[in-house]
C-alpha cells in the first residue's frame, strides 16, 4: 500500500518542526515538501537540529508547492484563511493547526478575534480537530482545524463533566493555565529577551484569551449550543520550555462523592488512547505534571473533590507542542485515515527530566 | 476475578495473591490489603500510625 504524501507549510517553526519529527517516522506517511517563506533551500535540519542525520529534507518556497494527499498548515494565526483557497487546490485534505478555523460561526469569531473572519462560509465546514470529542466526524472532514494548546488542555480536563451534566452553570467557571515559552512561538520578541524571561512568572493574559471561546464552543455542544456559563480564564507563563498546566474550579448540582466522580472519568476516558486518569494516593506525581509528558502525546487528567463547597478542582497536564498541536493533529490525521490513532505517536516521555 | 478498590472503584486484580498480602490499586495507586481471593475483596490498608512521643 502507498503511503500518504503529506506537506507541510510553516515547517519552519516549534509546531511544525514537531509535525516533522512525527511524521518522519510515520509508517504510513511520506514527507513530500516542507515549505517555509524565510527557510526555503535551507535543510530543515537547520531550523530543527534534532533532526540532523534523520532527514536530507529542505525547505522549500511556499509558492513552489505541488499537489499532495494532506497539507498542513503550521503558519502564524490570520495566514492560513487568507490562502485557503489556494492551498485548498493543493490537497483534497487540509489540517489547519492555526486558530483560523476552530470557532464554528462567523460571530464567535468576531467576538473573540475582533475582526470578521476572512473565509466565514469555511467555518461550519471545518471540524475541531479533537479527537476525544470529534473522532466521528475526521473520517470525512476535507477541512480539519487543529486546536488551542490551552483549550485542548482545559476541554479534556472538563468535558466528562460537561457531558455528564453535573455542572452547576450559574456559578462561573474559572480556570488558569501556566504555559511554558515554546507556547509563545519561534519568533523572538522583548518578552521572550533571556534576562527577562528566564525565571519569569509572567500572567501574560489574565482576562480574554482567546482560548476561551473554543471552551464555549466545546463545552456548550453538550447542551447543543454555545455554553452560557460565564468562564473566567487567565493564562500565566512560567519556567518551562514545554508544557501546561490548568487548573479548574467547577462547582457541582449536587453534592457528589468522589466515587462518583471517579466513574464519570473513567467512563469518558477508559477507552481512549491518550488522556490518563492521574490521581494517586501515593507517590511523587499524584496529579497531572507537565514535566513527564515532554514529547509525548498523552493529556494527563486529575481531580480533586471538596464536598465543603460542593467543588471539583480538576488538574490537566500536557505538551503544548503535542497535544496541544502537533501531536493531536497526527492523531486527527490518522482518525481521517482509518488507522491506528497511536501510529507515529507512541513516545511515553521521559523520566526523569 | 477482581476485586473492587475501595477507594476509587477500579477493578483490582488478585489472582495468585493471598489474604493479606498488601497490593496496590491501578488507578489511584491506593494501597491495599487483600481481604478475600476466592470472593475478591480488598480494604484500603491499615496506615502507620506517627508515634510523635507523646
Amino acid at each position: 500500500m502507498s503511503r500518504v504524501r503529506v506537506a507541510i507549510v510553516g515547517g519552519s517553526g516549534y509546531t511544525g518542526g514537531e509535525l516533522i519529527r512525527l511524521l518522519l517516522f510515520h509508517p504510513m506517511v511520506e514527507i513530500s515538501q516542507v515549505a517555509s517563506g524565510s527557510q526555503a533551500g535551507h535543510f530543515v535540519h537547520s531550523a530543527h537540529p534534532n533532526l540532523r542525520k534523520i532527514s536530507t529534507l529542505r525547505f522549500c518556497h511556499p509558492d513552489d508547492l505541488t499537489t499532495c494527499d494532506v497539507l498542513f498548515l503550521c503558519l502564524p494565526h490570520g495566514v492560513s484563511s487568507g490562502e485557503i483557497e489556494r492551498y485548498r487546490t493543493l490537497a483534497p485534505r487540509v489540517i489547519d493547526l492555526s486558530g483560523d478555523f476552530r470557532l464554528r460561526t462567523p460571530d464567535l469569531y468576531r467576538r473573540w478575534y475582533g475582526h470578521e473572519h476572512p473565509a466565514p462560509e469555511l467555518l461550519s465546514e471545518a471540524v475541531y480537530g479533537l479527537p476525544e470529542l470529534h473522532r466521528a466526524e475526521l473520517p470525512e472532514a476535507a477541512l480539519v482545524s487543529g486546536t488551542g494548546c490551552m483549550a485542548t488542555t482545559s476541554i479534556l480536563g472538563l468535558a466528562p463533566l460537561y457531558r455528564a451534566g453535573v455542572v452547576n452553570q450559574s456559578i462561573p467557571l474559572v480556570l488558569e493555565a501556566k504555559v511554558g515559552s515554546s507556547a509563545a512561538g519561534a519568533k523572538a520578541g522583548p518578552s521572550s529577551h533571556h534576562p527577562d524571561r528566564s525565571g519569569a512568572v509572567r500572567s501574560f493574559e489574565p482576562t480574554g484569551h482567546r482560548h476561551t471561546a473554543e471552551l464555549i464552543q466545546e463545552l456548550g455542544q453538550f447542551e447543543g449550543g454555545e455554553l452560557q456559563q460565564m468562564v473566567a480564564f487567565s493564562a500565566t507563563a512560567v519556567e518551562m520550555v514545554r508544557g501546561i498546566l490548568v487548573t479548574a474550579h467547577v462547582f457541582l448540582n449536587e453534592n457528589l462523592e468522589e466515587k462518583a466522580i471517579w466513574r464519570i472519568f473513567r467512563e469518558a476516558y477508559q477507552r481512549e488512547p491518550f488522556v490518563r486518569l492521574v490521581k494517586e494516593r501515593n507517590g511523587v506525581y499524584r496529579y497531572p505534571e507537565p514535566k513527564i509528558l515532554s514529547g509525548s502525546n498523552y493529556c494527563d487528567v486529575g481531580f480533586e473533590v471538596d464536598r465543603e463547597q460542593q467543588r471539583v478542582v480538576v488538574i490537566a497536564a500536557l505538551d503544548n507542542l503535542m497535544k496541544g498541536a502537533a501531536g493531536n493533529g497526527v492523531q486527527a490525521l490518522n482518525c481521517m485515515f482509518g488507522w491506528d490513532e497511536s501510529l507515529g505517536l507512541t513516545f511515553p516521555g521521559l523520566h526523569p527530566v | 476475578m477482581s476485586a473492587v478498590c475501595p477507594e476509587c472503584e477500579a477493578a483490582v486484580e488478585v489472582e495468585n495473591l493471598i489474604v493479606g498480602e498488601i497490593t496496590f490499586c491501578p488507578d489511584c495507586n491506593a494501597e491495599l490489603e487483600v481481604l478475600n481471593v476466592e470472593h475478591p475483596e480488598v480494604a484500603l490498608a491499615p496506615e502507620v500510625e506517627e508515634d510523635w512521643g507523646e
